[in-house]
């Protein structure tokens, strides 16, 4: 499966949650999908839905879950020590993990080699990593929100993007409305 | 009262219950004293751009959040800065120790120092420089005033406003 075959088969999990997800085309991907207020679109900034994630999961009770890729936690990997040692039960952080910076024509990461994202996390003190297979995303996805603790699921896929349009929403609608659906 | 506590007590009377933290040696005794505080919670971050992520994510949990760090972080955080923090418009105060200004020991701070001020006046960030101890009295205003607009706002305190740098 392709990131955007995960998506569609989680999408109704993600409907009733707080989403803050990737930049580029994952972002693209899941506006086109569906869209919904309580999702945070990343129109820059590569690297930092994690924290922006986290930092909204530490501020506030509901279930946080970040789509994030292995090119942006590469980019950002200071992130994965600040999770370890202060993520609060309801933060997820979900690695779509292809092994490919997709939004910028499929060029390898280093996870496609040698690098093992979930082994990092682990030695960074997160305490819930698990790594699943593409498949198996939604029923890992279900078990962790319903777990009620911090944790970091690795989703290994294929590389691959889905042609979606480019989300022009103003940002401050986006905030706009994300921080209503916050709040009520 | 020291000019630590009374920054940390500005920050609790405006509001400011999310402090996230890149270290400075001018910066220890604040940092020191907002991590002992109880109505600030104290989240250090690895690097700057980093921070204001947490930032952002926190305002938009419903707290008021600051990040105090070095005028290095300039540098790493023009992009975050100009597609996060202005584009989404979100308020950050940031505390920053300006390295390389009068009373600074070490020479190569003063290349980041040089282009520190023009740095944030071709973004377009509201930027005040405290050099006496006295210029602290204006940082309650300066934080009621980054809440009400939306936007970074950076308060540059050099080695002078802090007492220079002891037996250096």
């Amino acid at each position: 499966m392709i990131r955007s075959e995960i998506l569609k088969e989680i999408a109704p999990i993600l409907r009733n949650e707080l989403v803050v997800c990737n930049i580029g085309i994952p972002s693209q991907e899941l506006h086109a999908i569906d869209d919904q207020p309580s999702n945070f679109y990343m129109l820059g900034t590569m690297g930092l839905a994690s924290s922006i994630g986290l930092g909204l999961a530490l501020a506030q009770p509901k279930p946080v879950i970040v789509i994030d890729g292995d090119g942006s936690i590469l980019t950002n990997l200071g992130t994965l020590p600040t999770i370890g040692n202060n993520a609060p039960g309801n933060y997820i952080l979900m690695i779509i993990d292809n092994g490919s910076y997709g939004s910028t024509g499929d060029q390898p990461t280093y996870t496609s080699q040698r690098t093992d994202l979930a082994a990092m996390a682990r030695a960074a003190g997160c305490g819930r990593v698990i790594e699943v297979q593409d498949k198996d995303t939604g029923s890992a996805l279900e078990q962790t929100l319903a777990s009620g603790e911090a944790t970091v699921l690795v989703v290994k896929c294929d590389s691959g993007n889905a042609k979606m349009p480019v989300i022009t929403m103003d940002p401050v609608v986006i905030r706009d409305r994300f921080m209503t659906a916050v709040a009520s | 009262m020291t000019i630590d506590k009374r920054i940390a007590d500005d920050l609790a009377a405006n509001g400011v219950s999310f402090v996230t933290t890149v270290p400075c040696k001018q910066l220890a005794g604040v940092i020191e004293e907002i991590d002992q505080r109880d109505d600030i919670f104290h989240i250090p971050s690895n690097k700057e751009d980093e921070g204001m992520g947490l930032c952002a994510g926190a305002w938009m949990g419903g707290k008021r959040p600051a990040i105090i760090m070095q005028n290095t972080a300039i540098g790493v955080t023009i992009n975050t800065l100009a597609t996060l923090i202005q584009y989404y418009r979100m308020p950050l105060p940031m505390l920053i120790s300006y390295r390389g200004e009068l009373r600074e020991p070490v020479a190569c701070q003063v290349e980041m120092a040089v282009h520190t001020k023009a740095l944030l006046a071709q973004m377009n960030i509201p930027t005040y420089h405290f050099h006496w101890q006295r210029d602290v009295e204006e940082f309650d205003n300066i934080l009621k005033y980054t809440f009400m607009c939306n936007k970074p706002v950076a308060i540059l305190t050099d080695a002078n406003f802090w007492g220079g740098y002891g037996d250096q």
